[in-house]
């Protein structure tokens, strides 16, 4: 067994997550619950070795580094992080239909990992820049963040299923969501999770740069777009705070927020060019 | 005059600018990342046309992020936070300090989180129970007697009020570090070849000399690079200071990517390096031990003077794109017998025997290190900053300020007391609810407190 067979399995597990919790919100299939619960944790625990095989098999190498150094071993870690938030939110609410709205997100990251021919999944050499303990805490705090505003995000969509004029009719498919108001205060709790990671994310980046380029922040696509998303989701939270917004509208910037995360994420590598660009080589 | 004046600062303190200048701040920043940056003039006239590189002139778009109007925007957040904070600190100080013994009762009546028992005895004794149930669930009181009864108090975090406004300060504590790094620090540039030495870099953007005020010397420099051949591994300097007014020897360090070399607030990284045309090479005569050293270019022919040797590199073998010598052929003469021709790695020694003597043959590329030069007294200030922001986060986000009361009054007319137990957060209700209910059961464990 080696690690891409490994994470190979870990797709088709998260698909299978996915589609549980799907079916389980659709066919309010109840029975699946515990089910669905068991492959989730199984996925996790499989990624989760993946992961740390992937280190090992980097040491037998010779070229020892954590796997968190590349665009495809930082999808990799973005699934496992969605998945950790997922499992501790169904712990903590005790509702599967949330894992509806969260274990997609697990399955598209490992999904466009394994099948994008974007970028390399070899174990490859780190280059001088990319040798530093900075950096996985950089990687580690930037994607925790990513998977919770991931995460805020599916809520957010579930929020607007829900709050629409058929709302919970007892009987039909939306009845079995949460209440808004419980919904309401998932995507805050977690929007606020996420803003303290991702404000984390964005200083050991610049802790790194500073370490490596003696400059903590140069204005690049990618840091000017990782500012760009905390600015998004500071307002985010001040017109909550003390606007008193909820309901549609933090459910709306939840959304508006995610699509801001994946451009920096994405959209930086791909169509705009920067120091950052390695990660998709 | 007073109504302007007032107006004026409400337009400051109000949180509507706050969300006004975050997402203006979001949305022009996202042109800098759409039009590149601190290119030459002629870029943007290629790109972009004349009439739009004039336009982009005149807004400053080239280098957009030290735009005036950027700046300005900058400023204006800035403002409006410090204005704000004068604004709404005091009653939040006032919330951190206040004496929460002076609670009139009828606010402990409507209080969120309310339970009320009745308790046989005299309000002291029963305050006195009460006090050790509070104090069991980790509520540290202070109590009260006043003529109707007595009231306990007891609160935990109240300092987390502050959390808020310790991220809104860091903001403030990272401008500032940014300001002084501006003002007071320098990002230069300098190429620097093996053995070479400079007393001065060169500002980035401008080129600019600047002086050091020391002289810094590369003793060496080298790049190592994995089983792959072209995937550089390290890059590593030594580097040394050379200063004559210091008292004690400065540093020599090798720096690496990651690990640069400081001295006197300035900072030396590791950030590219050029492969000279050009060999160093050490030859040694094996018999009698004398050795020279050669700064060699290549392709040419080169006398050991004194001896009958003559040698050059004829050939070279590269790896990079850069022009990273692998492999190098020599040619070597000592005038005795037919003249050695062979291949050898950068870096290595081959040994080259003629009919009159055996020499050691070792040969270097020559380098020159591009060295990134900081000076930033700033960093630290925005270091703090950053610190001060995750902590105020954390403290606004996770912890709250929660306060619990019992209010004990003597009943008229009866032999017992009413016992008011209630409390409030400032936010996780939910979390609190479960902790006031803890709480309510611990009374209602003690056979003093009944149910009212
Ligand atoms: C990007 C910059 C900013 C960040 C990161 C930030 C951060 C925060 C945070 C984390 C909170 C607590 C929210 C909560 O508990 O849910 C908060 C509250 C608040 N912020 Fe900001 N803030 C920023 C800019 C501003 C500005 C410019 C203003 C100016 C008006 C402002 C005014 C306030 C106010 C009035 C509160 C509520 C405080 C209270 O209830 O006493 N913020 N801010």
């Amino acid at each position: 067994m080696n690690s891409s067979q490994l994470l190979g399995i870990t797709t088709l597990a998260y698909l299978l997550s996915a589609i549980l919790y799907i079916a389980i919100f659709v066919f309010r299939a109840k029975k699946l619950g515990l089910f669905a619960t068991l492959i989730t944790a199984c996925a996790f625990l499989i990624n989760t070795i993946g992961i740390g095989l992937r280190w090992h098999e980097s040491y037998q190498m010779g070229i020892g580094y954590a796997p968190l150094s590349n665009m495809y071993e930082s999808l990799v870690f973005f699934a496992w992080a969605i998945t950790l938030f997922y499992l501790v939110l169904e712990l903590r609410y005790k509702n599967r239909v949330l894992g509806a709205f969260s274990m997609p997100f697990a399955f598209l990251s490992m999904a466009y990992a394994s099948f994008s021919p974007e970028f390399g999944k070899e174990i490859k050499p780190l280059i001088p820049a990319l040798q530093s303990n900075w950096l996985i805490a950089h990687v580690i705090t930037c994607f925790v963040g990513y998977a919770a505003f991931a995460v805020a995000s599916g809520m957010g969509v579930m929020y607007l299923l829900k709050d629409r004029k058929t709302n919970g009719a007892p009987g039909t498919l939306l009845a079995s969501l949460p209440e808004l108001k419980v919904i309401d205060d998932i995507i805050h709790k977690t929007l606020v999770f996420g803003f303290l990671w991702l404000s984390a994310g964005i200083i050991t980046g610049a802790v790194w740069a500073n370490a490596a380029w003696g400059t903590y922040w140069s204005w690049d696509p990618k840091e000017t777009w990782s500012l760009i998303t905390w600015f998004v989701y500071a307002a985010t939270l001040h017109a909550r705070f003390t606007k008193g917004w909820g309901g549609r509208r933090i459910a709306w910037l939840a959304i508006i927020g995610f699509i801001s995360v994946v451009f920096t994420y994405y959209g930086v590598n791909f169509l705009l060019s920067g120091l950052h660009s390695y990660g998709a080589r | 005059m007073k109504k302007t004046e007032n107006m004026v600062w409400r337009f400051f303190a109000s949180v509507k600018l706050a969300l006004f200048s975050l997402l203006i701040l979001a949305t022009t920043s996202v042109i800098g990342t759409l039009i590149p940056q601190k290119n030459p003039p002629e870029f943007y006239i290629e790109a972009f046309g004349p009439r739009t590189a004039q336009f982009f002139r005149l807004l400053d778009v080239p280098d957009m992020y030290n735009s005036w109007w950027f700046i300005s925007l900058l400023l204006l957040f800035s403002i409006n936070l410090i204005v704000c904070t004068i604004d709404r600190l005091p009653n939040v100080w006032q919330m951190v300090v206040m004496n929460n013994l002076d609670t009139p009762p009828d606010r402990l009546e409507k209080m969120p989180n309310r339970h009320v028992f009745h308790a046989r005895g005299d309000v002291e004794s029963i305050a006195k129970i009460a006090k050790g149930i509070l104090a069991k669930s980790g509520w540290k009181t202070q109590g009260e007697n006043n003529p109707a009864g007595s009231l306990l108090f007891s609160q935990k975090k109240a300092w987390s009020r502050l959390g808020v406004y310790a991220v809104h300060l860091s903001i403030l504590v990272i401008f500032a570090g940014a300001i002084i790094g501006s003002l007071l620090g320098f990002k230069a540039g300098v190429m620097l070849p093996e053995g070479g030495v400079t007393d001065t870099v060169y500002e980035t953007g401008t080129g600019k000399p600047i002086p050091l005020g020391f002289t810094l010397q590369c003793e060496g420099f080298n790049v190592s690079f994995y089983a792959d051949g072209t995937t550089p591994k390290e890059f590593r300097s030594t580097l040394k200071v050379i200063d004559s007014s210091a008292k004690e020897l400065p540093p020599a360090k090798d720096i690496i990517v990651n690990d640069p070399l400081s001295y006197k607030g300035i900072t030396f990284y590791q950030s590219s390096y050029e492969p000279m045309q050009g060999f160093n090479i050490s030859i040694v005569n094996k018999a009698t031990k004398v050795r020279q050293n050669f700064q060699v270019p290549f392709g040419e022919k080169i006398h050991w003077p004194g001896t009958g040797i003559d040698f050059g590199i004829i050939n070279q073998q590269v790896r990079s794109r850069m022009g990273d010598v692998d492999k190098l052929k020599v040619w070597f003469s000592d005038g005795q017998g037919e003249p050695s021709i062979f291949w050898m790695d950068n870096n290595a020694k081959q040994t080259i025997s003629s009919p009159a003597a055996a020499y050691e043959f070792q040969a270097h590329q020559v380098y020159a290190t591009g060295l990134q030069v900081a000076k930033d007294p700033g960093v630290w200030t925005v270091y703090v900053g950053c610190i001060l922001m995750l902590t105020g986060l954390y403290v606004a986000f996770f912890l709250s300020h929660r306060r619990v009361w019992v209010y004990i009054v003597r009943e008229e007319a009866t032999d017992r007391c009413r016992v008011l137990v209630c409390g409030v957060s400032s936010k996780n209700k939910i979390a609190f609810e479960n902790e006031f209910s803890a709480l309510v059961e611990c009374f209602t464990h003690d056979s003093t407190f009944q149910n009212a």
